[in-house]
């Protein structure tokens, strides 16, 4: 593994996107950096812009307007970049699967690395989820 | 020969070294004050690392020469005003007449250098905490420059960081006196506003506009603006300490004096950044043309006096 990877994996900076959610899955986000879980730890911040992030977690079930924005987001990303769909929404659209305004599932707009499953998804969930993530490209860089 | 061999073992590893370092006190005071764990040591040089090796991204529309070039105009000035300072702490005989004002201006250019990043990128939070960065550059340098005069007073009407440095050797520290004390308390105020933490945070305030001038830069450049930022947490620390505190000595026990000295200033720094909340703008020029200016102006008369 190079050392460009590795430094991305140990320093993991999230940007954090609502595509139209309940709120649920963004609360139990924000928990992780509180005191009890403190992400920080393993050196991931939360980025205020787009350009400054690693990883997009993306929360919602993507709605029309805002799969515009999804899109829009992903392509403004400096690579390497990966992709965490979090909460139940935005891995198969939850309860809204036969809404009008849900046509597509998350993962046919952008690619996405790794899903946590939940509603909402508890903080450890997410953690645990992050290191699926790290050990996915950890492997996937080891096959190269 | 020597000013190279300064510059880059000095001005450039040994002050990114001791910036980065001091960025790691930084964030792990503020852990332990929220009672979290906090980040590992090598933290600040991963993430240093980790943007390195990242796309950069150049918005549309903006002028592609200014924007990569401002992050490298910020970070060789930083670089500069390092080697001068540890040139005279440490070959007495190099420096030269006036490198006082030549560090006073020197510091100034990392500010204009976000300030230009800021306008470039073409973006309108960008150019918000650009113009809050212009105000604010306006409002702490008056204050500060005054402070800094108290030491040349003191010392004898001299720009020579070596003679003030002398003077301190042979007279005890000026910080000693009632016009040194009150200049150090606004130089640490200055210091604040100077390295945008948080009282004076405003320019890049990041709850309301979300990083501010650098909210464009990716990739190498943000590296480049952080490393400049981290060593700024050295060089400007290390400033007040020469011109206040008695500078430092790689011998023997002074070693330790002026490491201590340098980790209870960016104690102190941190300490006033997780106690305090941020200003308005209009506050913050408010309160360094008001109460600040007046008592650095007191400080004068005071060292004018003798006292």
């Amino acid at each position: 593994m190079n050392i460009k990877l590795k430094a991305l994996l140990k320093s993991p900076w999230v940007f954090h996107l609502s595509t139209g959610s309940c709120n649920n899955c963004d609360i139990e986000i924000l928990d992780c950096l509180t005191p009890r879980f403190d992400i920080e730890r393993f050196g991931m911040l939360l980025a205020g812009s787009i350009k400054h992030a690693d990883v997009l977690l993306i929360t919602g079930s993507g709605n029309r307007k805002s799969i515009e924005r999804l899109r829009r987001l992903y392509e403004q990303t400096p690579k390497p970049c990966l992709v965490v769909a979090v909460g139940e929404c935005a891995l198969s659209r939850g309860m809204f699967i036969d809404s009008y305004n849900c046509p597509l599932p998350i993962d046919k707009v952008i690619p996405v690395d790794v899903y946590i499953p939940g509603c909402p998804p508890k903080p450890e969930a997410i953690i645990a989820g992050v290191v699926r993530l790290i050990e996915k490209v950890k492997k996937s860089a080891a096959k190269k | 020969m020597i000013y190279i061999f300064g510059f880059l073992v000095f001005g450039f590893l040994l002050t990114a070294i001791i910036g980065l370092f001091a960025s790691w006190i930084d964030r792990k005071i503020t852990a332990r004050i929220q009672y979290r764990v906090g980040p590992p040591l090598l933290q600040p040089l991963i993430d240093i690392i980790k943007l390195l090796g990242k796309e950069t991204l150049i918005p549309i529309g903006a002028s592609k020469f200014v924007f990569l070039s401002a992050p490298i105009i910020g970070f060789t000035s930083v670089l500069l005003v390092s080697t001068l300072l540890w040139i005279n702490n440490i070959y007495y005989d190099k420096s030269f007449l006036g490198d006082l004002i030549v560090v006073l201006y020197f510091l100034i250019i990392p500010s204009i250098s976000i300030i230009m990043g800021g306008f470039v990128s073409k973006n309108p939070l960008a150019s918000l905490g650009a113009s809050r960065e212009v105000k604010l550059v306006l409002s702490y340098e008056l204050p500060f420059i005054l402070v800094v005069l108290v030491a040349v007073i003191k010392s004898g009407y001299t720009y020579r960081l070596r003679d003030i440095l002398d003077f301190q050797i042979r007279n005890g520290f000026i910080v000693r006196s009632w016009s040194g004390a009150l200049a150090l308390i606004v130089a640490i105020i200055c210091m604040q506003a100077k390295l945008a933490l948080v009282p004076f945070d405003i320019p890049e305030a990041e709850t309301e506009i979300v990083g501010g001038p650098l909210i464009e830069y990716s990739g190498p450049g943000l590296a480049i603006y952080r490393l400049m930022k981290n060593m700024l947490m050295f060089t400007v620390p290390f400033f007040l300490i020469i011109v206040f505190i008695g500078g430092a000595r790689l011998d023997g026990i002074y070693l330790l004096y002026g490491v201590l000295k340098y980790i209870g200033l960016v104690a102190l720094m941190t300490v006033i950044r997780n106690t305090n909340p941020r200003v308005r703008i209009d506050q913050a020029v408010k309160f360094f043309w008001g109460p600040v200016t007046i008592i650095a102006i007191i400080a004068i008369i005071l060292a004018l006096l003798g006292r």
